[in-house]
């Protein structure tokens, strides 16, 4: 061992019913490092968000965490060792305002066992989330039911969800996904000076190449299940494979 | 099946223990129906919505057959029940009041704290959207679990006080899936905005069925029919949800 990895996959696989979403992936993550997933639609990236947070159990091949096997864990099992994840569709509450989603979120975080009795309006935890809010610019809406919004808002309060924990490693699918293209830097502005302040691993899916190009050190690009680039932005988006299969050109 | 089931723990214990403290039967139809509720919610937190209801009434179906044949416990005839004590006085039909009175708003404060506790906000989150309750680190089947231990400990209380109220127990009106049925309508009459809809509800569904019996004692199932059907065009939320409108109609007109 010469360097440590916060998260390392070796040779992942998994397929379905005979069709393979994902074959031979051998992933290696420092811890810090702000990742772009890139690949067409079908490459496999959500496969891969899926497996690496549990969702999806690998057919073969070991994910490690910290030096630990977390292969075929429980999603839940993920968020409490710190690996948390956001949604290519936000999975949000509803029928909840956006405080309350918060809330939740934060009181499942720090809270456990018989302390989940205690109302979930603490004002501890309300200032935290206030915090939360405010950093994720969405603290004006904290009151409105979460069906009301706009689609770049419920990406914003998915992803805050996922961050109030305090996780290691977060993966984040699609953040700007069905984001108009005005609001699109914003919120990668926003979510990714947040999480460089904490020091979070970052690794998001990302069709735009001008935000990949923009905030990350490294590159992954899919294709057909496969990594077929695995490079530093300026050369990824360079390279003659990417051009082909992810670009399009 | 909570509700019978507490109500039969009560008879059991007055059988067998010579027990009929008023505290003591309250605690004992708690404890049996919630650890009733605790082995079969293993079971149950796996399913969903009708999957859910419909293996509730198969298991509330076996411990009717099992009651209605188990001699012990008076078949299909029941048991009846002695009057109720307290420290060894007994207490008069006030006195019950009083203390039923007493369990119902201990029900009350407890159910509105839970409701305000994180873990009861996860009722609307899991209704709303599993997938993100797991995410967030908790297991959704544990929350069910919970929440259906805690209805049991309701039921159960309940029956258990309506034993001793009653003097009698038997599976025909504690047990029969009709009884479940009676404390579905009152929910849907009531409505689910408050904790204090369902006690108003139940409080109507005994006067229009004690009205509609005098009217009708043929056909008095037809009326009961009849107001659900009104309930459910009209007032799709319950009761509740009508009185709300009201009043949001009353301050639009203030205003
Ligand atoms: N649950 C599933 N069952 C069957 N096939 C799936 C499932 N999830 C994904 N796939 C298949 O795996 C491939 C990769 O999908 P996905 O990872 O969602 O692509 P994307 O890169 O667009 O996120 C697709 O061909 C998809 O049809
Ligand atoms: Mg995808």
């Amino acid at each position: 061992m010469t360097e440590k990895f916060i998260l390392k996959t070796t040779e992942l696989q998994k397929s379905f019913s005979g069709i393979i979403a994902a074959e031979d992936i051998n992933i290696s993550v420092k811890e810090g490092e702000i990742i772009g997933i890139i690949g067409a639609n079908g490459a496999g990236k959500t496969v891969f968000v899926n497996m690496i947070t549990g969702y999806l159990k690998p057919s073969s091949g070991k994910i490690e965490f910290m030096g630990r096997d977390i292969t075929g864990i429980k999603p839940r099992e993920a968020t409490h060792i710190g690996v948390c994840r956001s949604f290519q569709v936000s999975q949000v509450f509803m029928t909840m305002t956006v405080k309350e989603n918060l809330m939740i979120a934060m009181s499942l975080a720090k809270k456990s066992g018989l302390e989940l009795l205690l109302p979930l309006d603490d004002e501890k935890l309300s200032k935290e989330c206030d915090k939360i809010l405010d950093l994720y610019k969405i603290k004006n809406q904290s009151n409105l039911i979460v069906s009301t919004l706009s689609q770049g808002m419920r990406k914003l309060l998915d992803i805050s969800m996922a961050v109030v924990g305090n996780p290691n490693v977060l993966l984040l699918d699609e953040p700007t996904s069905g984001v108009s293209v005005e609001e699109k830097f914003g919120i990668m502005d926003i979510v990714i000076s947040a999480l460089k302040k904490s020091g979070t691993t970052v690794l998001f899916v990302e069709h735009d190449m001008e935000i990949v190009e923009r905030y990350v050190d490294r590159v992954i690009a899919f294709y057909q299940g496969q990594v077929i680039c695995d490079a530093p932005p300026s050369k990824a988006l360079k390279d003659k494979k990417v051009i082909k299969y992810v670009l399009g050109s | 099946m909570y509700y019978g089931f507490g109500a039969y723990a009560v008879a059991m214990c007055q059988k067998y223990f010579g027990m009929t403290d008023i505290f003591l039967r309250f605690f004992i139809a708690v404890a049996a129906a919630g650890l009733l509720g605790f082995a079969l919610g293993f079971i149950l937190r796996r399913y969903r919505e009708i999957f859910f209801a419909m293996l509730s009434l198969a298991f509330s179906m076996v411990l009717y057959g099992l009651l209605a044949k188990a001699e012990f416990l008076g078949s299909t005839d029941g048991m009846s029940i002695s009057p109720s004590t307290i420290l060894g006085y007994e207490l008069g039909r006030f006195g019950l009041l009083y203390f039923i009175c007493f369990f119902v708003i201990c029900a009350i404060v407890f159910a509105q704290a839970y409701l305000r506790s994180s873990l009861g906000h996860l009722t609307t989150a899991i209704s709303d959207n599993e997938i993100r309750v797991e995410y967030l680190g908790y297991s959704v089947e544990k929350a069910i679990h919970i929440k259906y231990v805690i209805s049991a400990c309701l039921a159960g209380g309940a029956g258990g006080l309506m034993a001793a109220s009653l003097g009698q127990v038997d599976p025909d009106s504690m047990v029969l899936w009709s009884v479940s049925g009676e404390l579905v309508f009152v929910t849907i009459m009531s409505g689910l905005g408050n904790i204090l809809a369902p006690f108003m509800g139940a409080v109507l569904f005994e006067f229009i069925r004690t009205y509609a019996f005098e009217l009708a004692p043929q056909a008095w199932q037809m009326i009961i029919g009849g107001t659900l059907l009104a309930i459910i065009f009209f007032s799709p939320g319950g009761l509740w949800s009508f009185f709300q409108k009201l009043n949001f109609l009353r301050k639009k007109n203030n205003d």
